[in-house]
């Protein structure tokens, strides 16, 4: 459509014009160009976060907690402490042949949010006298749960707004007070969980370090973290609500921490605290130790950001590696993306195969082997064939020779009797008596029936 | 088997009570502190009839100019095919980002056959689901931006009997793909009774071809569920739009100026418009999106992947093991070909041992059998041998006989004859 300029002036917008512009002005907007509009009133989105946040809360919330330490350092007493509740826990011995992670789940309320709460526990940690597998149970777990929510990602039917979530969220490391540095286990240990979960490092049953031995080891610490590389979690600073408290935070880490359920009466106030005869620890006097600050980042201030982190960073990374070992990539040889169809669809061809593959070896294999015992049989069918033959020309050759020996007989037989008919015919012609002997003779002589046989056969 | 709307309450039943105040309480704040920082999206679908008033509503809805002459409203835009196009704004209020993307179908229903005017609505939403789930798939995965469609107003025009073939035809084929929200468009030309009649009419149609509009979601809440109630009794929603500003007793409203009187947008006792307005921004937003994401697109995902992974395998066994990844399921499938292997080789082992033992023992049937015969035979040749021995037994036996008597004749006879010649001397004499 033509759109005619007048000299020197903007055309006034005509019907036709307008659809030219417009059509412009559309193609540009359809190239996702977003507009800022204002609004001339009160719509009501803003109420969005509120719908986004009373329906989290409908559905319940679920943390998961890992606390990794030695025997014996007060993981326990941290969490009835942090939680303000009594969870039930049997003491470990020390005696354990390895470690096992012993998780548990509990369902808090507090107003009106629901949380599941699952600790897992690391027993017989750094009890044995062999440590080098002793991270392997744990970054086992650690996985496991990962893997857990995986498979449910991947199946075809899943619902995952429902499925609980079992993934470790933060992982507390218990570091022991020795106030010196931190032992190669615990090195070895946060080194190969760094990738894995967000790590929190504190220093447990902080009340056996004084003041300036506590500073000394907290920069040991944190140097040796440093130049061993492990990445523990950073208090997130990008959010200017908070980010000025987490960035003061961040400098106070490692967490030197005292839990305590007993509680002592101190001036008139009852708090909880651990009553020495030197003075009482109290848990929540922040001079006495960062109880306080280990609590308000936990819990308080960024417990969502942990879980954030958790599903956005440590699950995507093991994700990736996942699918990369079973063979899945985002782009083929020639650079461009796979749809998920053509993955699944290579990878089951690839499936397909191999298993008719496996039928056709295995017919083939029979195939084989009937043939084999077929020549096998054959050849023994045979060598029966001719023995018997064998026999046979031996039966024929014994039959042949009695066959000449009975005319062999025969003829003498016959021989026999021409003699004996020849010599009666001579005694025929003899005088009476010799008649009458011969007759007697005859008469006495008794007739085997095959010389009668032969006489009847020679008067013939 | 399709998802249905599910309730997606957690309540655990054993609860451990807390001393003191631990501080959880305050994870919902932080969940609003960080769904603000992070903004919201939002993708909503307007179909309907040109003229219907869809451009104007939604600039009503929003209060701001989405559609001006510059961005003209799908019915200015008719092309010769259905076209869906989609415009993203990106709006403030509060403190709060929302990133709106209006999708307008120009050209729906406006052809003189409009059969399979439907299907680019469908393949919009389609590809929206795919480009999701291709997204989700991928080995990398980065921040998803989420362009499925969460919500479908679909304009009814405003006859006053019933609904068209065309409307019952698209609702049947989207309502399960897109959460709809059937309007009445230009609620104005019908009074409070015709409306009501109207919307009767409507909802019965809706019923008797089952067709599932969106669902406003139970709650426990007494108050939430009254004015839920009262929503569900006024469906469907019959709004008015308006772009201008009225002076009405002082105030001013955004209306429509008639002659006798002024249709008011924003007046309960005139139109739904508030209540739709209330619905669709400030109460069910994040509900709408939930059941997209929930049902809707969990529906489109479970399709896709099951055409995947039973591409070739027959249909009758795959009803109900669903539950797996395709992954999961090659691996089982593997599994039960092996056994059937399994099986299938132990089969013909067992018939191979069978025939090779047949013919064995044929072997050593015939074997014997002929062993049989030639002990036959040889006894035979021996029975006869015996025979002709005791034959020439016999014959020896009686040549010897014969013999011996010839002699005894013979020394008879001679005796006799010298008898004779004895006789016969003496004679003489």
């Amino acid at each position: 459509m033509q759109c005619e300029r007048r000299n020197g002036t903007q055309p006034a917008l005509t019907y036709v014009e307008t659809v030219d512009t417009v059509d412009t002005a559309w193609e540009r907007v359809k190239n996702e160009e977003k507009r800022n509009l204002s609004l001339g009133g009160h719509v009501g989105f803003d109420s969005l976060p509120d719908q986004l946040v009373s329906k989290s809360v409908t559905q319940g919330f679920c943390f998961n907690i890992l606390c990794v330490g030695e025997t014996g350092i007060g993981k326990s007493t941290l969490m009835n402490t942090l939680f303000n509740t009594m969870f039930e826990n049997e003491e470990a011995s020390h005696y354990q042949n390895g470690v096992y992670l012993r998780p548990r789940t509990y369902d808090l309320q507090e107003s009106n949010v629901h949380l599941k709460l699952t600790i897992v526990d690391t027993v017989g940690f750094g009890d044995q006298i062999n440590k080098e597998d002793s991270y392997k149970p744990i970054v086992d777990y650690i996985d496991t749960q990962f893997e857990n929510y995986l498979q449910e990602e991947l199946k075809i039917k899943r619902s995952l707004f429902n499925y609980h979530d079992t993934r470790i969220h933060i992982c507390l490391y218990f570091i022991a007070p020795t106030g010196h540095s931190l032992k190669s286990l615990d090195l070895v240990t946060m080194k190969k969980l760094d990738s894995k979960v967000n790590i929190i490092p504190i220093i447990a049953k902080a009340d056996t370090i004084s003041k300036s031995e506590l500073h000394k080891f907290k920069i040991k610490i944190m140097s040796e973290l440093v130049s061993n590389g492990v990445q523990i979690y950073q208090f997130p600073t990008d959010d200017e609500a908070v980010s000025e408290i987490n960035a003061s935070m961040n400098a106070h880490l490692p967490f030197a921490v005292v839990g305590s359920v007993e509680e002592v009466k101190v001036g008139n106030k009852t708090v909880r605290a651990r009553q020495y005869p030197w003075g009482v620890v109290q848990v929540e006097n922040e001079s006495h130790c960062d109880f306080v600050k280990l609590r308000e980042m936990l819990i308080r201030v960024n417990m969502e950001d942990l879980r954030e982190q958790t599903h956005a960073r440590h699950y995507e990374l093991y994700r990736r590696c996942k699918l990369e070992e079973m063979g899945f990539k985002d782009t083929d040889p020639d650079s461009q993306p796979f749809s998920l169809q053509e993955t699944y669809e290579a990878k089951r061809k690839e499936f397909l195969g191999d298993l008719q593959r496996n039928e056709e070896e295995m017919r083939q294999m029979f195939v084989n082997k009937v043939k084999e015992t077929e020549a096998e049989l054959k050849e023994k069918e045979r060598e029966l064939h001719d023995k018997f033959e064998q026999l046979k020309r031996m039966h024929q050759e014994e039959k042949r020779k009695v066959e000449e020996k009975r005319k062999d007989l025969d003829e003498e037989m016959n021989a026999f009797n021409r003699k004996k008919v020849a010599a009666e015919t001579l005694s025929l012609s003899q005088p009476l008596k010799k008649d009458k002997d011969k007759k007697k003779i005859f008469k006495e002589e008794p007739m085997s029936s095959l010389a009668m046989a032969i006489e009847g056969s020679a008067y013939k | 088997m399709l998802l249905s709307r599910v309730t997606m309450k957690q309540h655990s039943k054993q609860q451990k009570n807390l001393e003191g105040y631990v501080g959880f309480a305050n994870l919902p704040n932080q969940v609003y502190r960080k769904s603000v920082k992070r903004g919201f999206e939002f993708t909503l679908m307007v179909v309907g009839e040109s003229g219907l008033g869809k451009s104007t509503l939604i600039n009503s809805l929003f209060l701001t100019d989405l559609y001006s002459p510059e961005y003209p409203g799908p019915s200015h835009r008719i092309k010769k095919t259905v076209q869906v196009e989609q415009s993203k704004v990106l709006v403030k209020e509060g403190g709060v980002q929302l990133l709106l993307t209006i999708v307008d179908t120009p050209g729906f229903g406006d052809a003189v056959d409009n059969s399979n005017c439907w299907q680019p609505v469908i393949d919009h939403i389609d590809s929206k689901f795919e480009d999701y789930l291709n997204a989700e798939s991928r080995v990398n995965r980065r921040l998803m931006p989420d362009s499925r469609v969460q919500c479908c107003l679909y304009f009814i025009a405003p006859s006053g009997h019933g609904l068209k073939p065309l409307d019952i035809e698209f609702m049947k084929r989207l309502h399960e793909k897109v959460n709809i929200i059937p309007l009445i468009a230009k609620a104005d030309t019908m009074t409070p009774e015709e409306c009501q009649q109207f919307k009767k009419q409507i909802m019965k149609e809706i019923q008797e071809h089952k067709i599932k509009i969106y669902e406003f979601p139970e709650t426990d809440d007494e108050e939430e569920m009254k004015m839920v109630r009262k929503i569900k009794d006024r469906l469907p929603l019959a709004v008015v739009g308006s772009n201008t500003i009225i002076e009405v007793n002082g105030k001013r409203v955004r209306g429509r100026q008639y002659p006798w009187g002024v249709a008011e947008v924003e007046n309960g006792e005139h139109c739904d418009f508030t209540i739709l307005r209330n619905m669709l921004i400030r109460t069910h937003m994040q509900d709408l999106k939930d059941v997209t994401n929930n049902v809707h697109y969990e529906n489109y995902r479970s399709r896709k992947l099951a055409a995947v992974t039973y591409n070739g395998v027959d249909n009758n066994k795959t009803k109900g093991q669903l539950t797996k990844s395709p992954l999961a399921q090659m691996e089982e499938e593997r599994r039960e070909h092996v056994s059937k292997m399994k099986k299938m080789e132990q089969e013909m082992e067992q018939v191979f041992e069978m025939k090779v033992k047949e013919k064995l023992q044929k072997l050593r049937d015939s074997e014997a059998e002929l062993q049989r015969r030639h002990e036959q035979m040889k006894k035979n040749l021996e029975a006869q041998h015996k025979e002709l021995e005791e034959k020439r037994r016999q014959h020896e036996e009686e040549k010897s006989n014969w013999e011996a008597q010839q002699r005894i004749l013979e020394q008879q006879k001679l005796d006799a004859s010298r008898t004779l010649e004895k006789n016969k001397k003496k004679k003489i004499f």
